[in-house]
């Protein structure tokens, strides 16, 4: 039976019709509200195109069962900032040109925020460990490093 | 002439729209093969096949190439905005489809600025001559006084727009190939690095990839797939999947089985509900053999790629003799986000919205499979994740298309990882044997070379699945060009390049980044490694002497420079468990174009066998630079992906099927093994801008094992570098 569920998504509540309580999170943000920041890659929790910061914490939002996101805080790519209006992060992944395909984008800036919110003064290394669980495969890595820092300094 | 009808004004209401459309604002693309009033010409010898000017003074350029995440689409404004004399802003560029642009060929092979922009560079001067000759009648003034400038053209103190000269109306003209292009010293905006337009709305979520793209009414699609490759459907039961809240229906075409539903996440819970039986199909070769299998594969025909003396008399006579065997395993394109695709019938017509790198010969095959006339299709390209060349975004299309059909409706079809890892077409395992022989004074006396590839079919094109389940016509598929850079860039006085076409391969092939070119190179510049040492002559040293190629000796001489290098011997033995290494490599791609030459630093592990590829060195000539920093972009992409390719990529399958269906099972490389990159870019403005898409990835596998070779002595010769191949190389020395 179809239920109604509220999330609170990007500071808004927004009621979703369920099927299925177990539905990955992923669906209904991307079907159900409409937002194209997280991305569908594996269904796996492998690659982290889907990641979404929930509570605070960066999290896989495809490996994140719908009934478990009642009463939590959602924050998605389109939270942070807006091309009008960028989040320090989007701000350097664009002064860095660091994206190709951009699909695995969302991820590395998800984690990333996840990073500076508790580290704010990251070194390359931690940056790559952080971000070590999240794939790109044209090979943007050098340059994505090069904006979370860049996006460390201004933030700091 | 100009022609001054009024005939474009229809068209562009709707083709304005699509300008919009396609934009980086992402709003869905409503205009469908139907509601087009008026066709635009898409000849790609017509000016009006590439180039609009609004009655607003907007420029729309109509590519056939598309962005596939190279930064395609700032690159072609860059030399449109340029080569028109109109502001960069007022550019826009439709991309790949059907029914507005010219069929370029497919976006591949490292060619969209070099064929596909250099195409749209001449309609552009074309254009821009036609309105300079226009304005001088107007402004009663000799051509040769008119200048252009801002989308004006300006003579005698007076000025006048492009949309007062052509504005909503067509050229009517042939591309003229002799047009004369703008002086290079005078480009405003190519050479220089103008920042991407898609970049803002990709790290804000505002982009709207082909995975985003909904039709109102849209159902969601998902392939149930055969158990081996060759599996035959014996029964299904979906009666589980009927009970799944927004379950539609199952569709069953031969051995092609799909279900639709309401909702995406309907259609996942109704793929694993269905029961399928499938036949046990055994047809794939034992991995542990497959180089075995591959040498013993029935040979169609045999090929000189490059012959060059009498390789034979002088192998005979050589003073100095070597031999070795090269592999390179299969590989898959990996994109992140698994292919995906719409379709929509309406009036025996369809429309088909993917990622296609090659729209007009995705039209093609769905014109065969479907057995009805091209231009009842319509197929437009939307950017996807990154596909580094023919993955499955074509077979999802063609899902989407055959599912549409049976429906009635509008269907998204959403490739899963395991369709993508399991189902794109490969990048084919590939041997290649050498034998050469060294004068007396130490220069190679003669270079041989056979290379075991799939064989090509007369078209390029590979088969789409869906056809191939369903029973419905179909082409048999092409590996790509993988036969070329077997041929190698250096004065040698006898050489013999051969390729022996085989009659099969294990997998379904297909072109993949630098397709064949990384695989040959790897081999070449390995074996011109074994050489050099043999010669007892330093690797660069080795080169340069068989250079007879001046940007070749200064693209190696800059990549040497850059890198610091010093021969070998002036550099200490390594007694810690870390041994440090160096290599060099060089092509000129195909032959004919990019010259790239780099140095590898490599940290090899001797107890764990594990390579660490710390720093590239690239020197990169490419001719004209369009975009510094977006060539960058492409450098630094070839390098990381390829050293992935390199150490730890191989697709692994049993007899029946790929095993290789997720991350875990064909890792990639991640960002703690990222080597650093750096760079030489060689600048030509007065030459003709090559491609730089994939020449790079070409001479990375070599260079990192003529790394490994100078830090520990071992020569890899099969790709991936696993560590266990470290280790056991490491028992031999």
């Amino acid at each position: 039976m179809a239920t109604q569920m509220t999330l609170n998504v990007n500071g808004k509540a927004q009621t979703v019709t369920v099927d299925d309580p177990q539905m990955p999170l992923l669906y209904a943000l991307r079907n159900d509200l409409g937002l194209h920041g997280p991305r569908f890659g594996c269904g796996l929790g492998q690659c982290g195109a889907c990641t979404v910061n929930i509570d605070g914490k960066a999290m896989r939002s495809c490996q994140f069962p719908l009934a478990k996101a009642a009463g939590t805080k959602i924050v998605t790519l389109e939270g942070l900032g807006s091309s009008a209006d960028p989040h320090p992060l989007q701000k350097a992944f664009i002064a860095e040109q660091a994206v190709q395909c951009g699909y695995c984008i969302n991820g590395m800036i998800m984690q990333a925020k996840a990073l500076l919110d508790t580290n704010r003064h990251p070194s390359d290394e931690q940056i790559k460990q952080a971000l070590a669980h999240n794939l790109c495969r044209c090979g943007t890595h050098v340059r994505i490093v090069r904006a979370v820092k860049r996006a460390a300094a201004e933030m700091a | 002439m100009l022609n001054q009808t009024l005939s474009r004004r229809d068209f562009l209401k709707t083709g304005g729209s699509l300008v919009v459309t396609f934009s980086l604002s992402g709003l869905a693309p409503g205009v469908s093969a139907q509601s087009a009033t008026v066709a635009k010409t898409v000849a790609s010898d017509a000016v009006d096949g590439f180039v609009a000017i609004g009655a607003d003074g907007s420029v729309s350029i109509y590519s056939g190439k598309v962005d596939l995440g190279t930064g395609v689409r700032t690159a072609v404004t860059q030399i449109a905005a340029d080569e028109l004399d109109v502001p960069f802003a007022r550019v826009k560029v439709i991309q790949g489809d059907t029914m507005l642009t010219p069929d370029q060929g497919p976006t591949y092979g490292s060619l969209s600025i070099q064929i596909g922009g250099m195409q749209i560079r001449q309609a552009c001067a074309t254009a821009r001559a036609a309105l300079v000759a226009e304005a001088a009648k107007r402004l009663n003034s000799a051509p040769g006084d008119v200048a252009t400038q801002d989308g004006m053209c300006v003579a005698k103190g007076q000025r006048i727009a492009y949309n007062e000269l052509i504005g909503n109306k067509e050229f009517q003209l042939k591309v003229d190939p002799k047009a004369s292009l703008k002086d290079p010293a005078k480009y405003q905006v190519v050479g220089q690095s103008v920042p991407r337009l898609d970049i803002p709305a990709k790290v804000t979520g505002e982009f709207q990839y082909m995975q985003d793209f909904r039709l109102p009414g849209m159902l969601h699609g998902r392939v149930i797939r055969p158990a081996g490759v060759r599996s035959e459907l014996i029964s299904y039961d979906d009666s589980l999947a009927q009970k799944i809240p927004g379950y539609v229906q199952i569709i069953r075409k031969d051995n092609y089985l799909a279900v639709v539903a309401t909702s995406e996440w309907a259609a996942i819970r109704a793929s694993r509900a269905v029961k399928a039986k499938w036949s046990k199909w055994e047809g794939l070769p034992d991995r542990k053999n497959l180089w075995e299998y591959v040498r013993k594969t029935k040979i169609n025909k045999d090929e000189d790629l490059q012959k060059v003396g009498n390789s034979a008399d002088a192998l005979k006579n050589g003073a100095k003799k070597v031999g070795a065997t090269y592999d390179f395993a299969i590989h898959t394109h990996g994109s992140i986000g698994p292919s995906c695709a719409v379709a929509e019938w309406k009036d025996g017509k369809v429309t088909c919205w993917s990622a296609s790198q090659a729209t007009h010969l995705l039209r093609k095959q769905m014109a065969q499979m479907l057995q009805m006339k091209e231009q009842d299709i319509r197929c437009l390209y939307i950017d996807g994740s990154g596909c580094y060349g023919r993955n499955g975004h074509e077979d999802a299309a063609a899902d989407a298309v055959l599912i549409a059909k049976e429906v009635g409706k509008p269907v998204r079809v959403q490739w899963m990882r395991a369709d993508e890892h399991g189902w794109d077409p490969k990048g084919p395992p590939t041997l290649i044997d050498y034998r050469g022989a060294l004068d007396a004074k130490g220069n190679i006396a003669a270079w041989e070379s056979e290379v075991y590839i799939p064989d090509r079919p007369p078209q390029i094109q590979v088969t789409l699945i869906a056809a191939d389940l369903a029973g419905l016509p179909k082409e048999p598929a092409h590996p790509g060009n993988i036969h070329q850079a077997l041929a190698i860039p250096y004065t040698v006085p006898n050489i013999k390049a051969t390729a022996h076409w085989l009659a099969e391969t294990p997998l379904k092939p297909s072109w993949i980044r630098t397709p064949g070119r990384m695989q040959n190179t790897f081999g070449n510049e390995c074996f011109m490694d074994e050489m050099a040492l043999a010669a007892g002559v330093d690797p660069v040293e080795f080169r340069l002497r068989h250079l007879n190629d001046k940007r070749g000796i200064e693209c190696l001489e800059r990549a040497a420079k850059l890198a610091d290098w010093t021969p070998r011997k002036s550099r200490p033995e390594y007694s810690g468990d870390i041994a440090y290494g160096r290599g060099v490599s060089y092509i000129k791609y195909e032959l004919v174009r990019t010259y790239v030459a780099v140095v590898a630093n490599v940290e090899v592990n001797r107890k764990t066998g594990k390579i660490r590829v710390t720093k590239f060195h690239v020197a990169h000539d490419c001719g004209q630079i369009i975009n510094p920093d977006g060539l960058k972009n492409q450098i630094e992409g070839n390098v990381v992906q390829t050293v992935s390719r390199t150490l730890i990529e191989e697709l692994k399958f049993d007899r029946s099927m790929v095993t290789s269906l997720d991350w875990k099972s064909y890792p990639i490389l991640t960002f703690p093994d990222v080597p650093e990159v750096a760079m030489d870019l060689i600048d030509r403005p007065n030459e003709k801008p090559w491609g730089a898409g994939e020449p790079t990835a070409a001479v990375v596998p070599s260079a990192i094992s003529n790394a490994v070779f100078d830090a520990l002595g071992i020569r890899l010769r099969s790709v991936p570098f696993t560590p266990d191949k470290v280790l056991a190389a490491l028992k031999t020395v």
